[in-house]
């Protein structure tokens, strides 16, 4: 049976904090990438080319239902193969973008979809333009519907970087295996691991849920 | 090497460890399956001895990583005193986060049976557990099945990241092969096609039907 | 389809003319070569048993539809088609912007924008497709909330008004518009009973006090009785039978048009 040990425990903890910021760093950035990827996928599925939108679709069903570890590996071994020099950081960007890039497309398109038909109907009696409909009152509409599942998938990436520790980005996960490396204690640094994941992603879905709430109140959508 | 010549000598590997896979997801999806209709119902109880503890083990387990509670069951609890297989401790792991997520899909669904339904059951003098046997769970069938279809996906996808305590899954073989001939394109490439085909081909539909079914039980199809 | 060779539509003509007009989802015709002429001022109600076609009619004259076969004008123009050498094709989004703004419609579901509060409702198209400054929208827009009787609400959302009110309010956004034609869909079907009187109200002033030119789908034959000056009997997407009121509800000819107002006149 093994001991906490406090002494270790802070001892190790500036590493970890250390490292807590390279995964919230890792997670931004991941976030803000698939979140331009989800509307580069959405409006790809949207163009007045039927071939486009089918081969858009497929792929992102295809990212979207195979794992995200087995796409990290592939690209970051198989870059190489073709010449093409991925760093560890690059090749988690470009997939944790890509993959929850496919999620973010869904839920654009679902938003986009739960604006009521009557809204473009009395659009269009009214003689707006298309952008202009968009602009004026499809998108405020859809924008709290994509809003939840938006702050899903960020506290989503967020809880899947431990993954980004495969490949060597120095996240937390990878720092804690590293110090159980060094020291042979794993008791503390795996469940210091579990507790900062715990108190970050709480209060994150917490505050998500707070701002939904408000932004329907701004938007005057009081029963919605 | 031609890529026929690599699926001729590694296709029957990358089939041994799909199988395993299969068999976590398996296991998994039924641990997974007892534990959201456990903890869904606790977590709707008045009462607060049992719905204090859901709460907490579903904010726990949906607030951390899978990864996370991976290790922690794999090197962690062997330092006190039980040590599981690869195996267990995947299945134990994939069971635990998404019977979390699940809970809360159950909760969802029963909820979203309009109040009508429970006062009209009552007016027929139905006890308790009829009420929810016979009305409420029935209903929420349609409602609950496609989010856990998802939810079933991604637990498949899931199941990757037991390669990482070292089961011999799809993924585990993968990097396998890769290690020894460095055909990552292919290796990876082939995976990620077979990781595919089990959820389009076969787990998808499978799912599919089960939605078809209960909407057809219910009278909505 | 081949271009159709435009009758010329003359001088003083309809307003609104369907001229052979067919409308089918598939299988099912649901506007059978319809002919239908309204004249300037006139108030037309339409009349008919479920399913007969009437949110049709006026859905494809709003051009939220497309038709398969015929031509609408609207002031002797082509609304539906374009002029294209001696003929006309369909016309074009852009050509359809350009002449959609001559009508205007009132929705049974209202469709008001619930992020928007009532006043801007009715100050948004004014401004973005017709060009007014925001003053002048404005003006236009507080006077048909008055018209309706809603301006002491102009800053609510439609959330915060009653059904007979966001109904009232959609009456203005059409109206800021200025269309020559108003398109009113069943716009009382979806109000509690005690609130259908005051939208009521609004199109009687309408039709009294501004002359204005409407087309009324309608299950109230009292009041299309009362306010009409022609009644359509749809019946399988063509007009059965028409005519005044007194002759349509006192002697109608057709049989399937006794059978319809036995059967409504019954439940009454
Ligand atoms: N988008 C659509 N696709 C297929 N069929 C449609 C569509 N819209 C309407 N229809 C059919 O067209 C027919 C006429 O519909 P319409 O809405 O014009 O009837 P209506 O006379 O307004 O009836 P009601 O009094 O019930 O409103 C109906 O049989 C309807 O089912
Ligand atoms: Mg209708």
């Amino acid at each position: 049976m093994m001991e906490w040990r406090w002494d270790f425990t802070f001892e190790i903890l500036p590493r970890m904090l250390w490292a807590t910021g390279n995964t919230l760093l890792a997670a931004g950035v991941g976030y803000l990438i698939a979140v331009v990827v989800g509307l580069v996928l959405m409006l790809g599925q949207r163009t007045p080319s039927r071939i486009i939108n089918v081969l858009v679709r497929e792929a992102v069903e295809f990212i979207r239902s195979t794992p995200l570890l087995v796409q990290l590996f592939f690209v970051f071994f198989v870059a190489p193969q073709f010449g093409i020099k991925l760093s560890a950081w690059n090749s988690a960007m470009l997939t944790i973008g890509l993959h929850f890039g496919t999620y973010l497309s869904e839920v654009y398109r679902g938003a986009l979809e739960g604006v009521p038909k009557g809204q473009w109907e009395a659009c269009r009696a009214l003689n707006f333009s298309t952008a202009y409909t968009y602009r004026r009152v499809v998108l405020p509409q859809a924008f709290p519907i994509a809003l939840p599942g938006m702050g899903n998938y960020l506290v989503g990436i967020f809880k899947e970087t431990p993954l980004l520790a495969t490949i060597g980005v120095a996240e937390l996960m990878h720092t804690a295996n590293a110090l159980g490396a060094e020291t042979y204690r794993y008791l503390e640094p795996y469940t210091m691991v579990g507790f900062i994941f715990l108190i970050i992603s709480l209060p994150t879905a917490m505050g998500l849920r707070r701002l939904e709430a408000a932004v329907s109140r701004a938007q005057g959508n009081t029963h919605l | 090497m031609s890529y026929w010549e690599f699926l001729a000598e590694y296709l029957p590997k990358l089939a041994s460890g799909a199988l395993m896979t299969i068999g976590v997801m398996i296991c998994a999806t039924l641990l997974a399956a007892a534990i959201s209709i456990l903890f869904g119902l606790m977590r709707l109880s008045r009462n607060w001895a049992f719905q204090g503890p859901a709460t907490v083990y579903i904010e726990f387990f949906r607030g951390t990583s899978l990864l996370v509670q991976l290790y922690w069951i794999y090197y962690v609890l062997p330092l006190m005193g039980l040590t599981l297989t690869p195996f267990v401790s995947g299945v134990l792991a994939l069971g635990l986060n998404f019977g979390a997520y699940g809970a809360e899909i159950v909760r969802g669904g029963i909820q979203s049976v309009p109040r009508g339904q429970w006062e009209a059951a009552r007016a027929l003098n139905l006890s308790v557990s009829q009420q929810m046997r016979s009305i409420i769970i029935p209903q929420t069938f349609p409602i609950v099945l496609p989010p856990v279809a998802n939810l079933t996906v991604e637990l498949l996808k899931a199941t990757a990241l037991v390669a990482l305590i070292s089961a011999v899954d799809l993924m585990f073989v993968a990097k396998q092969i890769n290690a020894t001939t460095w055909l990552s394109a292919q290796t990876f490439g082939t995976a990620l096609l077979i990781y595919y085909v089990m959820a389009r081909i076969a787990l998808i539909p499978f799912l599919r039907w089960l939605e078809v079914l209960a909407a057809r039980k219910v009278g909505k199809a | 389809m081949d271009t159709i060779h435009p009758q010329k539509i003359a001088q003083g003509g309809p307003l609104v003319r369907f001229a052979d007009v067919t409308k089918s989802y598939g299988d099912l015709t649901v506007l059978d070569r319809l002919n239908l002429d309204i004249e300037q001022n006139e108030m037309v109600s339409i009349i008919g048993p479920s399913g007969s076609g009437k949110t049709t009619v006026l859905r494809v004259l709003m051009t939220l539809e497309t038709i398969n076969d015929g031509v609408i004008y609207v002031d002797g123009e082509p609304l539906t088609h374009m002029p294209k050498g001696t003929g006309l094709e369909f016309a074009s989004e852009k050509y359809l912007r350009d002449r959609r703004s001559k009508i205007g419609m009132v929705f049974q579901q209202f469709n008001l924008f619930p992020h928007m509060t009532a006043l801007q409702n009715c100050v948004e198209a004014p401004m973005k497709v017709l060009g007014l400054s925001r003053d002048q929208a404005e003006d236009r827009a507080l006077d048909l909330l008055k018209l309706v009787g809603m301006e002491e609400k102009k800053d609510h959302h439609p959330s915060r008004l009653s059904g007979g009110q966001q109904q009232r309010v959609a009456i203005a956004r059409a109206l800021a518009m200025r269309p020559k034609v108003m398109l009113l869909d069943e716009v009382t079907s979806a109000l509690d009973p005690e609130v259908i009187g005051e939208v009521l109200n609004v199109i009687r002033s309408l039709n009294s006090e501004h002359s204005l030119t409407m087309i009324m789908v309608t299950h109230q034959m009292g009041f299309a009785r009362e306010i009409s000056d022609r009644v359509c009997f749809f019946y399988e997407g063509k007009i059965a039978e028409q005519g005044t009121p007194d002759q349509l509800f006192d002697d109608p000819q057709n049989e399937r048009t006794k059978q319809f107002l036995h059967a409504v006149l019954d439940a009454n």
